[in-house]
């Protein structure tokens, strides 16, 4: 089957080439190896300001940056990785893979998914050029809550069409993950026997477009706020300062499991293979995605327990967000189910997966703790929520990230990467993940507030190894980029199937893949 | 443990030899921990009955997590340990089971429901602010607050007294550096304290840890917190909503008073305003 398709291929293998290919291609697999090169490119920046936090943070007292700059850094740190790295990350995984794993040849819709990836470099030339703008870039944090948002300078209206335009690329990314979803998969591939990472990627994509539109409503409510005498969020002209956060986070908390289910789905992926074992609980492992989908629309306002809400209001969202426990414990539970009795071995991406699955825990426990209301009142706005949302966006989405790219990067490619590079690249970053994110949760406790670029000297001494943790971190990184660089260039050559436990229709096409991914479609039984 | 970290200061910005670097890093958290005790590591006790009960609850959840979490990662490190290739074991084939699918579903749900229960109470009594004996309205602005005594109409604003010199490490940094301020709120202790807090600008938090106390000021709106404190003593705070450049630099200094100082020094307080 895969001699047809690779014969298949050279028919229809024209196209330009140079840079003119990057630009026109509406190929899925060009278009997922350039969200997968943005995304890259966005870490290292988003990253460079993470270090610029965490060395003002160094030590107590103002030596590095203006407080304003450092809250830009905040602000932009957050909107880069989220927007930049994580959603662009997985959007390129999912180009790559549904097509490959479902038996289509591309995408449903290959021209707008040139068009939702080509919009997104300019969205974040555009967002990061604010920094350079009178008044300097945005320093409200990302959740742009007015009225402090609305003193932003000549920024503001950059950063708010700036998410536009990046809402505008997820909805067509969305769009296309479900057409090509529901439309093109193979004959005898029902929906109950698609892989993991295809089912969280279309429950992800049913989320997106749900809540991408609340958020550029709200941002543009703002807009018009700032520029056109409008009163949404101002009190003195009738409106509501909190309507805001209530809009913010109707998109937001849905936002946090766009960022974290594919990385469910890539864990599903990866764990069976290394312990040669089938996935444990498939159908519940659906049923715990939709659930969380589901519950993550009536939980918003936890996010804003201390705004003065109604007794009644605080004890729903409580009891609503403890309520997220019990799929995502039955998910852990499953993939735990899934490594006994296996036949593990360890290789890179496995030891991410593992990685994934008990930092992921981790905040996912602070998370539990976050929802008993009485005690979030001392941890709100904390560093222990800092330390909560790294957890679970770090060591959790970006390590399930990176274990999916050394799972595939042997299937795009056609060669290994360096195997004991892989491993101290997990060791290095594991260690500094957690020595830089574990102390957050103490100082937090002890009560250092979030998004301050200075602190008591009773929290010195956590800060300085937390910043030693980062630039260990951030540094252990340039060995991933130079991983993938060297496997693109050359290496040992892999089989079609890579990995000896590997199953599903992406390893039955030779590596890497025809440019037409299945020309014949594969029948699955 | 301050008097060690004043001590430690000039030591870590003159360090740019990786070696003490790494030792430092690797010394200072034990050192910090023999020195200042557990209550660096983690959330204050407090000096309110609500305080005590939200530290309380803090631990019991805290307790139930790492219960849950030997359970799992026990059971997962058995699993790396055991079940490897090279050991020689065959991988088993079982991949579905429904009784234990709902077990693992129950179960959580009962925990889950254990700890509602506690908080659901504890939530109920931080919301009732009746019978409060007087009232403090608290105004945040940027960066200060504002402390009006509603009940005998006088008011001030209390404003960062570090000086600019030791945040730019121009001075040495004193002991309360960054949580000090010129005129702090002064309370009586044993007395039900009803505060209003708005804010005049943007949005700010008032946030004290020992009164396990933290509420939105928002513009335009008031919302409503009350505290009861036991013991006299000063209990620190700071704003702990972004509220521009210097968010980091409006802190809250209570001073809790036994009720007859207490009235003394409102005393002088409206004396000094009627002149």
């Amino acid at each position: 089957m895969s001699e047809i398709a690779a014969a298949h291929d050279d028919h229809h293998d024209h196209h330009p080439s140079g840079l003119w290919r990057w630009v026109t291609t509406t190929n899925h697999k060009d278009i997922g190896t350039l969200y997968l090169w943005l995304a890259m490119i966005m870490f290292f920046i988003g990253g460079a300001m993470a270090l610029v936090i965490r060395t003002e943070l160094f030590s107590p007292g103002l030596q590095f940056v203006d407080p304003q700059f450092f809250n830009s850094m905040t602000t932009l740190h957050a909107l880069v990785m989220i927007f930049g790295v994580v959603m662009p990350a997985f959007t390129g995984l999912a180009n790559w893979q549904i097509p490959l794993m479902v038996g289509a040849t591309d995408m449903a819709l290959p021209r707008l998914n040139n068009w939702s990836f080509w919009i997104l470099p300019f969205a974040f030339a555009m967002l990061l050029s604010t920094m350079f703008m009178e008044g300097g870039g945005p320093a409200g944090g990302w959740t742009l809550y007015p009225p402090l948002t609305l003193q932003t300078g000549n920024a503001l209206p950059f950063v708010i069409f700036s998410i536009h335009f990046m809402g505008m690329s997820s909805i067509m990314g969305a769009i296309n993950v479900i057409a090509t979803i529901i439309n093109m998969r193979a004959p005898g591939m029902h929906m109950m026997k698609m892989p993991l990472f295809v089912w969280t990627w279309l429950i992800t994509a049913f989320l997106l477009i749900a809540v991408m539109p609340v958020l550029a409503g709200g941002v543009t409510m703002l807009l018009t706020d700032k520029f056109f005498g409008t009163s949404f969020f101002n009190a003195a002209g009738g409106g509501d300062p909190v309507m805001f956060q209530h809009i913010f986070w109707f998109f937001g908390h849905p936002e946090v499991y766009i960022l974290i289910l594919p990385s469910f789905g890539v864990v599903s992926s990866i764990l069976p293979t290394f312990s040669r074992k089938p996935l444990f609980g498939y159908s519940s492992m659906v049923y715990a995605t939709a659930s969380i989908a589901f519950l993550s629309f009536v939980v918003w306002a936890h996010h804003m327990f201390t705004v003065g809400m109604p007794l009644a209001g605080e004890l729903f969202f409580m009891f609503a967000t403890m309520l997220i426990a019990v799929p995502t414990g039955v998910k852990v539970f499953n993939w735990v189910a899934t490594m006994w009795r296996g036949s593990m071995t360890f290789e890179t991406p496995m030891l991410f997966a593992i990685g994934f699955i008990i930092m992921f825990t981790i905040g996912g426990f602070s998370g539990l703790m976050l929802a008993i209301v009485p005690a979030d009142f001392q941890y709100h706005d904390s560093y222990f929520v800092v330390a909560h949302f790294h957890y679970v966006l770090v060591p959790g989405s970006i390590f399930a990230i990176m274990a999916a790219v050394y799972y595939w990067l042997p299937k795009w490619t056609g060669n290994h990467y360096p195997e004991r590079l892989g491993k101290w690249h997990f060791w290095l970053s594991t260690i500094f993940v957690n020595l830089t994110f574990f102390p957050m949760h103490f100082v937090g406790l002890a009560g250092m507030p979030r998004r301050i670029p200075d602190y008591a000297l009773q929290f010195a001494d956590y800060n300085m190894l937390a910043s030693v943790g980062a630039f260990g971190f951030g540094f252990a990184q340039l060995l991933f980029l130079y991983i993938v660089v060297v496997t693109i260039r050359g290496g040992e050559k892999a089989t079609d199937q890579v990995w000896e436990g590997a199953e599903g229709l992406e390893w039955t096409l030779p590596s890497p893949p025809p440019y037409h991914s299945f020309t014949t479609p594969p029948v699955v039984r | 443990m301050p008097e060690r970290i004043r001590r430690l200061l000039p030591n870590l910005k003159s360090i740019l030899n990786l070696r003490r670097l790494a030792t430092g890093a690797i010394l200072l958290p034990f050192a910090s921990t023999a020195l200042a005790g557990w209550d660096t590591l983690n959330m204050p006790v407090g000096v309110t009955e609500v305080s005590r009960i939200v530290y309380d609850l803090h631990m019991l959840i805290f307790w139930i997590c790492v219960a849950i979490g030997i359970v799992v990662f026990g059971a997962m490190f058995y699993s790396i340990l055991m079940h490897r290739k090279s050991r020689g074991v065959t991988a088993a084939t079982f991949h579905e089971s429904t009784t234990v699918e709902v077990i693992w579903t129950v179960i959580p749900f009962i925990i889950l429901v254990a700890m509602a229960v506690p908080a659901t109470a504890t939530l109920i009594k931080m919301e009732d602010s009746g019978q409060s004996e007087m009232t403090i309205k608290i105004t945040g602005y940027q960066w200060l607050w504002r402390y009006d005594y509603l009940d005998q109409d006088f008011g001030f604003y209390s404003f960062l007294s570090t000086s600019r010199d030791a945040i730019r490490d121009r001075a040495e940094k004193g002991e309360h550096y960054l949580l000090e301020v010129d005129r702090p709120l002064v309370v009586p202790t044993q007395t039900k304290i009803r505060m209003l807090i708005t804010a005049n600008d943007v949005l700010h938090a008032w946030w004290v840890p020992d009164l396990a106390l933290k509420r939105d000021a928002i513009p335009g709106f008031i919302n409503e917190l009350w505290t009861q404190i036991d013991d006299p003593g000063v209990y620190r705070g700071q704003c702990a909503e972004l509220c521009g450049r210097d968010h980091g630099f409006m802190p809250i200094e209570v001073h809790a008073v036994p009720p007859d100082e207490y009235r003394a020094w409102v005393e002088k307080q409206t004396v000094g305003a009627a002149e």
